[in-house]
């Protein structure tokens, strides 16, 4: 299994290069939009930079899945995401922390289920293959 | 005035690497302005002359299939100033490409001397997210601005 220090390490050096940020401001509950003040473009150069760190394929979609709680998405309703919806995310994003959104579904709280512990298991999970 | 901060294409490596001259002139209307008394070419353009080295190689490396634009310059850092008279090579390595977009290492270089180096990352959009006219792409760019020069420089697309 992954060593789970060195990966969060790794992850730690990837987001200071990709979001500017300081090292103490990476902790593992740290949210990517709300606390490192990613925008949509630093999703990609994130991809870029784990692929390279930890010398894995990211497919698209798969780290950040695109499109997941837009209005066209049909999992929508009132500002809330359905219950097929959050079913959906626990599919697409197993390593986020669904159990907690779900109590809140409201679209608002969508971006805060991209958190740096999020990462840490996605990269962890592929690495354990 | 035409948005081109590169001259020509010395060597261009499909989906590798491409080089790139830039010849800064004191004719530059610009370099009057910054500064007055002492012409220095803004980073703003050098990176920009880094961006369309870089930018056309991810460009071509997908046949321009994709929209390419810049999207993020995690990265730039200047080691001296660059002033009319000096020849900029750009040398960009393109370390990552694909569907979504592409990064590019660029240097850049007067003689043997680096005079700066960034990292640049590139997304692929739509004619219709650009907000721009159909039919206006790079490889127009390409085409009409910079075969001339590549074909000139014996270099083929």
């Amino acid at each position: 299994m992954a060593d789970q220090e060195e990966v969060f390490e790794k992850i730690r050096e990837v987001l200071e290069d990709a979001l500017g940020v300081d090292e103490d401001e990476v902790t593992p509950e740290a949210t990517l939009i709300g606390d490192l003040g990613a925008e949509s473009i630093d999703f990609l150069d994130i991809v870029f930079r784990l692929e390279k760190a930890f010398d894995i394929k990211i497919p698209r979609g798969e780290l950040f899945p695109e499109n997941l709680a837009s209005a066209d998405s049909g999992f929508v309703v009132d500002g809330k995401v359905t219950e097929t919806g959050i079913a959906e995310m626990r599919e697409k994003m197993p390593h986020a922390d669904i159990d907690s959104f779900a109590k809140d579904p409201a679209v608002t709280n969508v971006q805060n289920l991209f958190t740096v512990d999020m990462i840490c298991k996605f990269v962890g999970s592929k690495l354990d293959g | 005035m035409r948005w081109f901060w590169i001259d020509k294409f010395i060597e261009f490596e499909s989906g590798k690497q491409a080089r790139s001259i830039k010849n800064v002139s004191l004719s530059e209307e610009h370099l009057h302005d910054h500064f007055p008394g002492f012409p220095v070419m803004p980073c703003s353009l050098i990176m920009e002359g880094m961006a369309q080295t870089g930018g056309i190689l991810l460009g071509e490396s997908h046949k321009f299939k994709y929209l390419v634009f810049l999207a993020k310059v995690p990265k730039f850092k200047s080691h001296r100033p660059v002033r009319p008279g000096d020849q900029l090579i750009y040398t960009a390595t393109l370390t990552d490409a694909r569907e979504e977009g592409g990064m590019t290492s660029v240097v850049a270089h007067c003689g043997d001397e680096l005079v700066a180096e960034a990292e640049i990352v590139f997304a692929h959009v739509t004619e219709e997210d650009a907000g721009i006219p159909k039919g206006v792409n790079q490889k127009n760019v390409v085409e009409v601005g910079l075969a001339g020069v590549l074909a000139e420089s014996g270099i083929n697309e």
